[in-house]
């Protein structure tokens, strides 16, 4: 039976990973160090594994006979409901490193949470992806720590990273419609309650590393709603290129 | 990857003792395997490190052509399948990379040699990936050639790249089955397709048959490197073993190797091919090649970006470690 | 199991051949531009002994462990993960082989097979 709000819940998850998976893969070969570069691989490659599992929920969920890929390369920016803090550019290492922390600091709250979802499929997927982001975060936080604390230059990139992208971060706990009916019947998490948590935890990094959030930075958001930033086309346009030049083609 | 390496002289570093030699060479005809700090010939251990180098930087700027295409993959299979092929390569790098350090020189100093245009990789990875297909063909033939030339490897004398080599082997027999299994999906798709997955296989068939290295009348250096067991099979006989595998392959999903010479030849059992244009070879080798200037220019760019942030990570690490040490006073 | 002396760590200084082997201690200084070198041990299955699986370089201990895991796990190879820093091995000189092992060879009764038993000699 068609769910209109559970399959918009799984494309919003969906679509964070997919477009944070593709900027990682984005790394891939150009790495600061070598083990790096197969560190940024393994977090590509579980975060394309959850958007697969996520968008072909989604896909069932809707009941337009819409599969994983379909719903990849077939949509264009407006029917993209991912953050926009995962859209952002990889910029430098300390960039790519903010970003991931802010990310990981909320996902690591969220899957264990959706794991006791009342829908089975959801809680499947988060049971593994918790497992996933708990490694993610310890190794992004990590990163936070060197680069705060490692060197003047590693510092200042990484307070400038922060500085980008803090304003990106109050989107993630932000809830419309679909998130508060869905929490209402025990199958979504609300992202208001992962305020707290997450705060705290990226709080505790950041003092660790010597870095501080930005005083005043405002909020941006409506990527939810498809109101997204100018980046999100150019890289769909990368990423969607095969399906739109040969559509219907199988490969 | 490809083992050029096989192919280049490394002087003598002048007399050695002859009953070392004699004992080292004995060793190696009983097949026991030589060990990091076991006596070795200086030319053995400056032929390793060539070749063992050459052969990690062939994987890392291998990186390049196929990750040109992690951003367009066109659909989230084949997206995921080479995103781990590719990090696979970056893999194989680092155990090759271990590997020649096991013979005294630092990875710092191998990858000064690449970037300052002092070490060769396999030029193969100066050819540029045009289209999808290109994925496909690469893994088809470029990892078919490779495989040809690395599973002898798992048997060569020295213990640290056999060592690598096995596990490499293991870890890389998924990458020709996902290229041949790319580029069969063209060949059996549409005519743009087909007409996509022909193309590459033109443009990669004469560059892969090159990857085996010279000729054997040309290759002067063969003799002492199988004596020594660093090579098992001469450059020629691997070459027709990858034609003999390759063409029917080919056929069997409606491709044709651009050679007009190919025939089967009913009495030897083998697949006769054209001759070989090296001087196409020799001008990509000479740095002349399609995309010599972008790979290196790639690898110079991650390694100097990257920069700030081996030193950010040196830098904590020491500071947390004298931290360490003061609270334990 | 590669050795650590090539790390530059003379293990026997009186020897005059180790005096020989200068070119590792001169390799030292450029070693350095690397991070350290950790050895990474590996257990496939509870029950098993860690096994060395190769090596690799990072900043620290803590970033050693979880490269390892990124690069030598990557197929579900292993359940627990040992890296240790490649200096702090310390190693047998090749040269010494018959020093330390030959007089092992000749002690052939410490070897179940060495004994002469009656055939029908149960349980034993």
């Amino acid at each position: 039976m068609p769910d209109a709000l559970t399959a918009a819940y799984a494309l919003r998850l969906g679509d964070d990973a997919l477009i944070l998976s593709h900027r990682l893969s984005e790394w891939v070969g150009h790495g600061p160090e070598l083990e790096e570069d197969i560190a940024l691989a393994n977090t590509a490659l579980d975060l394309l594994g959850q958007a697969r599992l996520l968008l072909a929920c989604a896909g069932a969920r809707e009941g337009r006979g819409r599969d994983e890929d379909a719903l990849a390369y077939g949509r264009d920016v407006l029917d993209f409901s991912n953050l926009l803090l995962v859209e952002q550019p990889n910029g430098d290492f300390a960039q790519t490193m903010v970003r991931q922390f802010l990310f990981d600091a909320y996902a690591v709250e969220l899957w264990p949470r959706l794991s006791a979802s009342r829908d089975e499929v959801l809680a499947g997927i988060a049971g593994k992806a918790a497992k996933e982001a708990a490694y993610h975060v310890e190794q992004s936080a990590a990163w936070v720590v060197r680069m705060g604390d490692g060197t003047e230059e590693s510092h200042d990139r990484a307070q400038a990273g922060l500085d980008l992208l803090w304003p990106y971060a109050g989107e993630i706990f932000e809830a419309d419609g679909v998130e508060a009916a869905l929490a209402e019947e025990g199958i979504a998490v609300a992202p208001s309650g992962l305020r707290g948590p997450w705060r705290a935890r990226v709080e505790a990094v950041l003092d660790e590393a010597g870095l501080a959030p930005p005083e005043g930075a405002g909020v941006r958001t409506g990527g939810r709603q498809g109101r997204h930033s100018e980046h999100l086309g150019h890289l769909l346009a990368e990423f969607q290129f095969m399906q739109r030049a040969y559509p219907g083609a199988e490969w | 990857m490809y083992t050029q390496g096989l192919n280049q002289a490394v002087e003598d570093g002048g007399p050695e003792d002859a009953e070392l030699l004699a004992r080292f060479q004995a060793k190696i005809d009983r097949e026991e395997k030589i060990e990091p700090n076991d006596w070795m010939p200086e030319a053995y251990r400056q032929t390793l490190i060539r070749q063992i180098s050459q052969h990690a930087h062939s994987e890392i700027v291998g990186m390049l052509p196929e990750g040109n295409w992690l951003t367009r993959a066109p659909n989230l299979r084949r997206k995921a399948i080479l995103l781990a092929k590719v990090q696979d390569e970056g893999g194989h790098g680092l155990y090759l990379y271990a590997a020649a350090e096991t013979l005294g020189i630092s990875r710092a100093e191998m990858v000064d040699r690449l970037l300052e245009g002092r070490a060769r990789y396999s030029s193969i990875f100066n050819y540029p990936t045009i289209t999808w297909a290109d994925i496909g063909a690469v893994g088809w033939l470029v990892d078919g050639a490779a495989i040809m030339n690395q599973i002898p490897l798992c048997r060569c004398s020295y213990g640290p790249y056999a060592r690598a080599m096995i596990r490499i082997c293991k870890e890389e027999s998924f990458h020709q089955r996902q290229g041949y299994e790319a580029i069969s999906r063209l060949a059996e798709g549409t005519a743009a397709q087909k007409r996509m997955a022909q193309d590459a296989l033109d443009r990669w068939w004469w560059p892969s048959l090159m990857m085996f290295g010279p000729s054997d009348t040309d290759s002067p250096h063969t003799g002492r490197s199988m004596r020594w067991k660093i090579k098992r099979f001469t450059n020629d006989e691997l070459r027709q073993k990858f034609v003999d595998a390759a063409v029917p392959q080919a056929h069997l999903i409606g491709l044709e190797p651009p050679d007009p010479e190919l025939r089967y030849d009913e009495e030897s059992g083998h697949w006769r091919f054209g001759e070989i244009d090296w001087s196409e070879f020799n001008e990509v080798l000479a740095g002349n090649g399609p995309c010599n200037r972008e790979r290196m220019a790639a690898r110079r760019k991650a390694h100097a970006e990257g920069a700030w942030v081996r030193e950010a990570a040196t830098a904590h690490a020491l500071r947390k470690q004298a931290r360490a040490a003061a609270a334990a006073e | 199991m590669r050795s650590g002396s090539r790390r530059g760590r003379p293990r026997r200084p009186n020897s005059a051949r180790r005096a020989k082997r200068v070119s590792d201690s001169d390799r030292r200084g450029e070693n350095e531009r690397d991070w350290p070198l950790f050895e990474v041990f590996i257990r496939a299955r509870t029950g098993l002994h860690h096994r060395h699986c190769g090596s690799l370089h990072a900043a620290d201990p803590e970033m050693a462990l979880a490269r390892a895991r990124d690069v030598y796990t990557r197929r579900g190879e292993g359940t627990s993960i040992w890296v240790v820093a490649s200096e702090h091995i310390f190693a047998s000189d090749p040269a010494d082989k018959d020093m330390l092992f030959e007089p092992a060879m000749s002690k052939i009764y410490r070897h179940p097979s060495f004994y002469d038993l009656p055939d029908d000699v149960e349980n034993m």
